[in-house]
């Protein structure tokens, strides 16, 4: 049960990966809870509690990232190169897509 | 489409669908020329069928091909079918430029609707079936070898992508015979495509060919770039990878992210067209502008996914046949990796007169003009790889040297377009359709052929003929010259892209010019086709079983021509960029190794010939809204993956013993045979042993 | 060439199982390219529900007039501990070379995610019988589009489960039948991703706009 150092030197335990998963649940759980109850009792004004609602989904997915899927600075870097890669193409492709879109709406109008 | 609410065994299916039973019924010389089409495919494959009977090959083509998951032999394959399309493709071609030279205030041979379809798979197939398959054929085929591997890391999903592809090809050649294509375009932009403007199969056809592909493509993708990174020989840093690999990984990137828009826009389409959706409608808060966003969010991608690999055939041929090692390495990773980000950065210059403000346009006009920078830093470096290089024009090489000149000349007309304002005056205009083919053509095809000549070789075990290869490569030049260089005069006189008829006497001239460098154009194909019959004619006298013929520079090179199923008795430890050239300059080449190992390879799998023809009948399915077979044929794919994936026994193990007498008999022979000079390497002295200049 | 601890994304193995550790390493990778090419079609999904939601509605109802909180609350939370639960299940699978709790742990899994997509039916048959169908309008167009791929993945992810476990069973537990449950892992958790943005980004912000 208790590990000995791996390829890189880090210790395993059972203990620490337990803890990753419930740290990272109770995470999600309050984070979640905080979006909902925002809406659920229209707590602050409208366009805050949107930006309130955007920075708790950002934050859980890095929850998630580091707590579920155990990416973080210490992994291969060619796994950090193919997620931060993937975080620009979204961000370019969302992103442009948003903004022509609108842009042609509003000439529409 | 009728209302019936009866169920139908074939769905929308019947017999005034096959296209001689509505030739026999509409008896006009459109149809006449549709109805000769579906024959001469339907004669083709009688006449393949025929001949496998008579040589008995039945055995061999399943045993020791439609089976094999060897990434070589899925390389060659991807290229067979990329031929079989691109010789209905320059037909279609050669079709349009014909009728269109004699459509001038006529109404030509070609009916509208014909018409319509002639262009639509023209473009459909050449990018789908002949271009991608072609790069993806190449790269599977070089790349392991390059990086001292001895497979991709996943050979059974590349052969099931092999088959995806092949399904796709296989519906674009159904639909010759039964029923009819889209006339949308290759881009088959809504609301025309729509259910209400375009309530025929034609569409669908398009949309299912098109998905079955471009999943395809998304695996291919995944695949090399998991081989790269993961697959390489001790020592084979990234950046001692050859430029082939590295345009291999960029373009596996590109493919990953590009093709999910294209599944997104057909699949809206699709569920646009048979579920009453509101993705692209005119009512009801569609929005078909978002089609046209979509769809290049793919589309800019994909020309790069095209024209990547055809750049790193250039750099491997240039620096072969100069002589020479490749100018700039460094410099030509990080333009090949600025073109890969920067493809994403430009999508919208493909509708720039859609209706966004000038900002929007001006940002992506900004970016487009900025990704010629990296090519033109690509295009010095191969200059100056050339430059006190000691020069051979083979085939391949000038192949090579007319890219330079007619790709740049292309490229300038790109950054003539990058500009909104100069674009709203020529978009869609015939000065478009000669800019993309000015790139596709020199770029892609040029590339795919120079590749094609300079690892024949080394995958069949003999040279092709220079003489006709040099044949084909003049008329493929001057062909391209005659073909779309009236097009660029004729876009700027106001002629449009996609039509049927003209009524300006001042085009007649250019036109006729355009079709006799058609002919050229498919003449050049045809003396490839007659070089390959001579050259297999002669393959005993054109043998270079050491295995280098042209004093290659990298690692796949250093095997026998053919090379065994594994590549290498035993993988290379690499010490240097250009690791063959080093190991034969450090008299480290064609040394015995000190010991063999076993060696295990992945076993022949029904699988992916099984999921290609399930793939088929799904996609034909669809098209005819034939539902209960398309129910069963889904779940036969998905059977076949979960039922494969209770296989345990899918590898078998070469024995040492066998690896070392196959190795060591063919390293007797290299080291028997004589060195060939330069001088001699177009003779049959040339047995594969090349004379390695200081 | 590699330093890191972590050779993949997902729980590793290390030194608890060195073979599998190995032979992970170019597996899950290939499946991470997987998910990131997934990512980039919810993406897409997302973007177009984005301008849809806003210019789409046409003469159809708006989001606040369809959407139920509580029904996405709870299943939000049966996916959340369905993810709690598959990490439980990735800790048998590594620390417990035999025993009872990793087939537990992926059998509680797949309650709730079947819950899950339960309840989501539900949800989209009251919709529907509301007259909220995806026939009506764009944005209802690319609301089921967005949420029922994400369903349909869920769904796909229960039907391996159930593969799995089958080979759980005839196969053991080899190397091959772990790696699956890994990539299996990934992939659960990126759904439960991809649920995220869409209970804050569609739900939340529907009723809210």
């Amino acid at each position: 049960m208790n590990g000995e150092p791996t390829t890189g030197g880090a210790v395993e335990t059972y203990e620490k990966d337990f803890r990753s998963y419930c740290i990272g649940g109770a995470l999600a759980l309050v984070l979640t809870a905080i979006a909902f109850a925002l809406v659920a009792f229209e707590i602050l004004p409208v366009f805050e509690r949107l930006v309130a609602i955007a920075l708790l989904a950002v934050v859980q997915i890095v929850v998630h990232f580091r707590y579920f899927l155990h990416i973080s600075w210490h992994s291969h870097r060619d796994d950090l190169q193919l997620v931060l890669f993937t975080s620009l193409i979204l961000f370019l492709m969302v992103g442009g897509t948003i903004w022509i879109l609108f842009n042609l709406h509003s000439r529409m109008m | 489409m009728s209302a019936e609410s009866s169920f139908s065994l074939l769905g929308n299916l019947g017999a005034q669908d096959i296209s001689f039973v509505h030739a026999y019924e509409n008896p006009v010389m459109s149809e006449f020329i549709a109805a000769s089409a579906g024959g001469f495919m339907v004669v083709g494959a009688v006449i393949v069928i025929a001949l496998l009977s008579y040589y008995r090959g039945w055995r061999s083509l399943w045993f020791d091909w439609l089976t094999s998951v060897d990434h070589k032999k899925v390389g060659i394959m991807y290229i067979v079918v990329a031929f079989v399309m691109l010789a209905r493709a320059i037909i279609e071609a050669v079709l349009m430029r014909y009728h269109q030279s004699i459509a001038v205030n006529d109404p030509g041979i070609l009916s509208p609707d014909h018409f319509g379809q002639l262009f639509s798979t023209h473009g459909s197939i050449m990018i789908f079936f002949v271009a991608m398959p072609f790069v993806s054929g190449m790269m599977n085929y070089i790349m392991p070898q390059q990086i001292g591997a001895r497979d991709v890391s996943f050979p059974l999903l590349n052969a099931i992508s092999l088959w995806l592809t092949a399904a796709g090809a296989a519906l674009v050649m159904i639909s010759l015979v039964v029923g009819q294509f889209s006339t949308g375009g290759w881009t088959a932009y809504p609301p025309y495509t729509s259910i209400e403007f375009s309530p025929g199969e034609g569409v669908d056809y398009w949309i299912w060919s098109i998905s079955l592909t471009s999943i395809g493509s998304t695996l291919t993708g995944l695949n090399f770039a998991t081989t790269i990174y993961k697959n390489r020989a001790p020592g084979m840093t990234l950046f001692r990878m050859p430029l082939f690999c590295w345009t291999t990984l960029c373009t596996s990137i590109l493919m990953i992210f590009a093709m999910a828009p294209l599944t997104i826009a057909t699949l809206m389409l699709a569920l646009d067209r048979y579920a009453g959706f509101h993705f692209f409608t005119n009512d009801s808060g569609g929005n078909m502008m978002n089609y046209a966003n979509l769809f290049w969010l793919f589309g800019h991608p994909e020309v790069y996914i095209l024209i990547l690999p055809a750049f790193g055939v250039f750099s491997e041929v240039i620096s072969t046949f100069s002589g020479k090692v490749i100018y700039g390495y460094k410099s030509l990773v990080f333009a090949t990796m600025s073109i890969a980000v920067l493809s994403f950065t430009v999508w919208l210059h493909h509708f720039f007169t859609m209706g966004q403000g000038a900002n929007v346009n001006a940002v992506f006009g900004i970016a487009t003009m900025l990704i010629g920078v990296p090519t033109g830093v690509k295009v010095y470096d191969w200059l100056l790889t050339m430059v006190r290089g000691r020069i051979r024009l083979s085939t391949a090489m000038l192949f090579s040297i007319m890219f330079l000149v007619t790709f740049v000349l292309g490229g300038l007309t790109g950054v003539i377009l990058a500009n909104p304002p100069v674009d709203f005056a020529v978009h869609n205009s015939l000065f478009l359709v000669a800019h993309f083919h000015n790139m596709v053509i020199p770029g892609v095809l040029f590339g795919m052929i120079a590749g094609y000549q300079f690892w024949f070789p080394k995958a069949f075990g003999f040279r092709l003929s220079e003489r006709w290869g040099k044949a084909s490569f003049w008329c493929w030049s001057i062909g391209f010259y005659l073909t779309f260089m009236p097009l660029y005069a004729l876009g700027l006189m106001g002629a449009m892209r996609r039509t049927v008829e003209w009524f300006r006497p001042e085009y007649l001239g250019w036109l006729q010019v355009s079709f006799a460098g058609a002919m050229l154009l498919l003449s050049g194909f045809l003396l490839l086709a007659v070089q390959l019959i001579v050259s297999v004619r002669q393959r005993e006298q054109r043998r270079v079983p050491a295995g280098d013929p042209w004093d290659g520079r990298s690692l796949e090179w250093s095997n026998s021509a053919p090379p065994p199923e594994y590549n290498f008795a035993v993988i290379p430890q690499v010490e240097a960029r250009d690791a063959f050239s080093w190991m034969k300059e450090h008299k480290k080449a064609y040394l015995s190794p000190d010991n063999y190992e076993d060696i295990t390879v992945p076993k022949n799998s029904m699988v992916a010939p099984v999921i290609g023809v399930a793939a088929i009948v799904f996609g034909f399915a669809l098209v005819w809204h034939i539902w209960w077979l398309a129910i069963v044929s889904f779940t036969g794919i998905w059977g076949t993956v979960i039922a494969r994936s209770f296989v345990t026994e899918t590898e078998r193990v070469i024995p040492a013993s066998e690896v070392r007498a196959d190795h060591e008999a063919w390293l007797a022979r290299v080291r028997e045979a004589p060195v060939t000079p330069r001088e001699r390497e177009d003779t049959s002295d040339n047995v594969g042993r090349a004379e390695v200049l200081a | 060439m590699n330093t890191s601890p972590l050779s993949h994304p997902g729980l590793n193995l290390g030194s608890v199982d060195e073979y599998s550790h190995e032979e992970a390493e170019p597996v899950i990778f290939g499946f991470w390219i997987f998910l990131m090419a997934d990512l980039v079609l919810f993406a897409l999904l997302f973007a177009t529900y984005a301008t849809m939601s806003v210019q789409g509605q046409a003469d159809g109802p708006s989001p606040a007039d369809i959407f139920d909180l509580s029904s996405a609350f709870i299943g939000t939370m049966l996916l959340l501990a369905s993810s709690i639960t598959f990490g439980m299940a990735s800790l048998a699978l590594k620390y417990r070379a035999d025993g009872p709790h990793l087939v537990l742990w992926l059998v509680l899994t797949f309650i709730l995610g079947a819950g899950f997509i339960g309840m989501e039916l539900r949800d989209f048959m009251t919709m529907i019988a509301q007259g909220a169908v995806p026939q009506l309008s764009g944005f209802l167009s690319s609301f089921y589009l967005l949420v029922a791929t994400h369903g349909i993945h869920v769904t796909a992810g229960l039907i391996w489960m159930i593969v799995l476990l089958i080979q759980l069973r005839v196969m053991g537990r080899t190397t091959t039948v772990k790696l699956r449950i890994m990539r299996l892992a990934l992939f659960w958790h990126m759904l439960d991703i991809v649920w995220v943005c869409i209970f804050s980004f569609v739900y939340l912000y529907g009723v809210t706009l």
